[in-house]
């Protein structure tokens, strides 16, 4: 009785050639496995705590002030530890975002899918190629071809949308998730 | 270790009494005394100990440094200052770390070479070269996240410019590069992982030395030759390496004080001596001087000018930026696969006359690479690059390859004892240390 157990303990090989498997070797695929969950689920916590913290998520909006802006300018405000532009475009800045065939654009956007209300232009600050910070708020900046933003890092050139049009950058600049609380306040996030 | 070198003789009865029952002592008197080295080791040989001492130095220093360091973001660059300033020899530890981490890093590269041109990495030394280039993965690790905790413009925007570079990968890279960051962007989360990684880094470092050192020992020293070589060739590493390794020691200490004492911020860039602002981008971001080859392959990979018919990756999804991400891992990971790839039986590049020119071909391209990662990348620094990305991998996937099987190496000798001693056609001719 014995002798046959560990016999079949020993990887029997049935007649035909293919193992059966023993009891024994379900009980180490049992083991390992559990162990291997076990080993997971201790990790886990470990590797969740380096996610961004409850404090980060919490300061995750920020309110802005925008009548003080003048047409033709941005200000940057920072969100969530990025800047974010907040542009007061004018006539002409709208006409030529709206006048552009989307179907010519590396990421295409109409500019009305990119903005609530035409004259204010909100987007993330951060160049989507390796997050540099374009530069672009002040009318006597370098603002690139397009009259939008210039990157200097590599070289991207944003549209008054926000649109990349020239440069290494693949995306649009983001545009988060903001409401108009009153004329004259936004919030973000 | 090593069952045939004769055990030491400790005087003392205590050292015995230890080492009867914890044999550390004749451990280290196997591979650090006794160790059987080829006699012909040339000044190259030098550059293992002198990194080994490079790490001793890095750990000591850095081990003060914490102690006066804070890594907290509204803190870290003031705290820095506070080390320049008011720390007793603050500012010399400081230099001291961070040239250290420079010297550190030629003295790994030449090292790096030294095996390249006599062929240490061939069998059976395969895993002691391979444990050296996870030893070198790991430095880089270390010094990119050490050159962070000062919190200047250039900590902050080449944190954020590489831990970008995960971004690259597809679907899961942006939620990975917030679960680096432990945020949206770069900030003290970021700061206090990296330091605690900075501080533990360099001891795994430490582990995997020694594992170098004990696949090292398993079948000795490779030498000048490269030729598998008898006892009779060896001799002890004390006193004949030490007081070798002693002298390079002293003047290696001359070049890196020149630049702790006459130079300490010639080879760091000055905008990381304003402050980090999240805001505001320098105007050309560039990392050390030691990333410069990988950071020039990383943004070479543009599908534009050389490499426009790599364009075709693009609809298998892969962006020219992965695409640049690859590449640069590529170019350190083809050094885990170099022992395979060199087809040739002959380790040393004295007996290989085309290998001989091409490895200074290649040190070349590397050289090159290196200037174009610290120029603005205008279109013609671009055509260079690429070019030059292109060598570098040509020489370890085609020219490697292929040479081993189309050039004729010359007469190996057969052992170091007879070209030196006479045995050698022509006399007592003693070869000129290269």
């Amino acid at each position: 009785m014995a002798d046959a157990a560990v016999r079949s303990d020993q990887g029997g090989v049935g007649a035909d050639g293919a193992d059966p498997g023993t009891r024994r070797d379900f009980l180490e695929l049992l083991a390992w496995s559990t162990m291997g969950v076990g080993a997971i689920s201790l990790a886990w916590p470990l590797v969740a705590s380096m996610n961004p913290s409850a404090d980060v998520l919490a300061v995750s909006s920020t309110e802005v002030k925008i009548d003080g802006i003048p047409e033709g300018s941005a200000i940057t405000v920072t969100w969530r530890g990025s800047p974010v532009f907040v542009r007061h475009r004018t006539a002409q800045e709208i006409q030529e975002a709206e006048a552009v065939d989307v179907s010519t654009l590396r990421d295409p956007q109409t500019d009305e899918e990119r903005v609530e209300k035409p004259e204010w232009l909100v987007v993330v600050g951060v160049c989507t190629h390796l997050g540099c910070v374009p530069v672009g708020n002040r009318p006597t900046d370098n603002r690139g071809e397009f009259g939008g933003w210039f990157c200097p890092c590599h070289g991207s050139q944003f549209d008054t949308s926000g649109r990349i049009r020239k440069g290494p950058a693949p995306l649009n600049l983001v545009v988060p998730a903001y409401a108009f609380e009153d004329d004259s306040t936004i919030s973000i996030g | 270790m090593s069952a045939d070198t004769t055990n030491p003789v400790f005087k003392s009865g205590i050292l015995r009494w230890i080492d009867d029952r914890l044999p550390i002592l004749s451990w280290g008197y196997d591979e650090f005394v006794a160790y059987p080295a080829p006699k012909n080791l040339n000044y190259w040989w030098n550059f293992g100990s002198l990194a080994g001492l490079m790490l001793t130095i890095q750990i000591v220093t850095g081990i003060v440094l914490v102690m006066q360091y804070t890594p907290n973001t509204t803190m870290a660059f003031a705290s820095v200052e506070h080390i320049m300033r008011d720390v007793n020899y603050g500012w010399l530890l400081r230099y001291a770390h961070a040239n250290g981490a420079s010297m550190f890093f030629v003295v790994v590269y030449i090292h790096i070479a030294r095996g390249l041109y006599y062929g240490s990495y061939k069998a059976p030394r395969e895993l002691l070269w391979m444990l050296g280039v996870v030893i070198f993965l790991l430095m880089m690790a270390t010094a990119f996240m050490g050159y962070v905790l000062p919190w200047g413009q250039m900590s902050f925007w080449g944190a954020k410019v590489i831990t970008n570079l995960f971004s690259a990968i597809p679907f899961v890279g942006e939620p990975i590069v917030t679960w680096l960051w432990g945020g949206f962007s770069v900030d003290n989360p970021t700061l206090n992982r990296f330091f605690s990684l900075h501080y533990l880094l360099p001891f795994i470092i430490t582990a995997v030395v020694f594992l170098h050192i004990l696949a090292l020992h398993q079948f000795g020293s490779n030498n000048p030759t490269g030729i598998d070589i008898s006892k009779k060739d060896k001799i002890p590493f004390h006193p004949y390496y030490t007081v070798k390794d002693s002298f390079g020691v002293g003047v290696f200490f001359l070049i890196y004080a020149f630049f702790v004492f006459f130079a300490p911020n010639v080879l760091g860039h000055p905008d990381n001596y304003i402050p980090a602002n999240p805001l505001v981008t320098p105007p050309h971001i560039v990392p050390e001087w030691y990333f410069l080859p990988f950071y020039a392959i990383l943004r070479s990979t543009v599908y534009e000018q050389l490499f426009t018919p790599l364009g075709i990756f693009a609809w298998f999804g892969i962006t020219a930026k992965l695409m640049g991400v690859i590449a640069m891992f590529a170019s350190i990971a083809v050094l885990f696969v170099l022992p395979w790839l060199d087809t040739s039986r002959v380790r040393s590049a004295r007996f290989r006359p085309i290998y001989k020119w091409l490895f200074w071909v290649f040190v070349a391209d590397v050289v090159l690479l290196g200037w174009v990662g610290g120029q603005v990348p205008t279109e013609g620094v671009v055509w260079i690059g690429q070019f030059a990305t292109l060598y570098y991998f040509i020489h370890f996937l085609v020219l490697v390859p292929l040479l081993g099987k189309f050039e004729r190496p010359s007469r190996l000798p057969e052992s170091i004892n007879k070209p030196v001693l006479g045995g050698a056609p022509g006399g007592a001719q003693a070869q000129p240390a290269e």
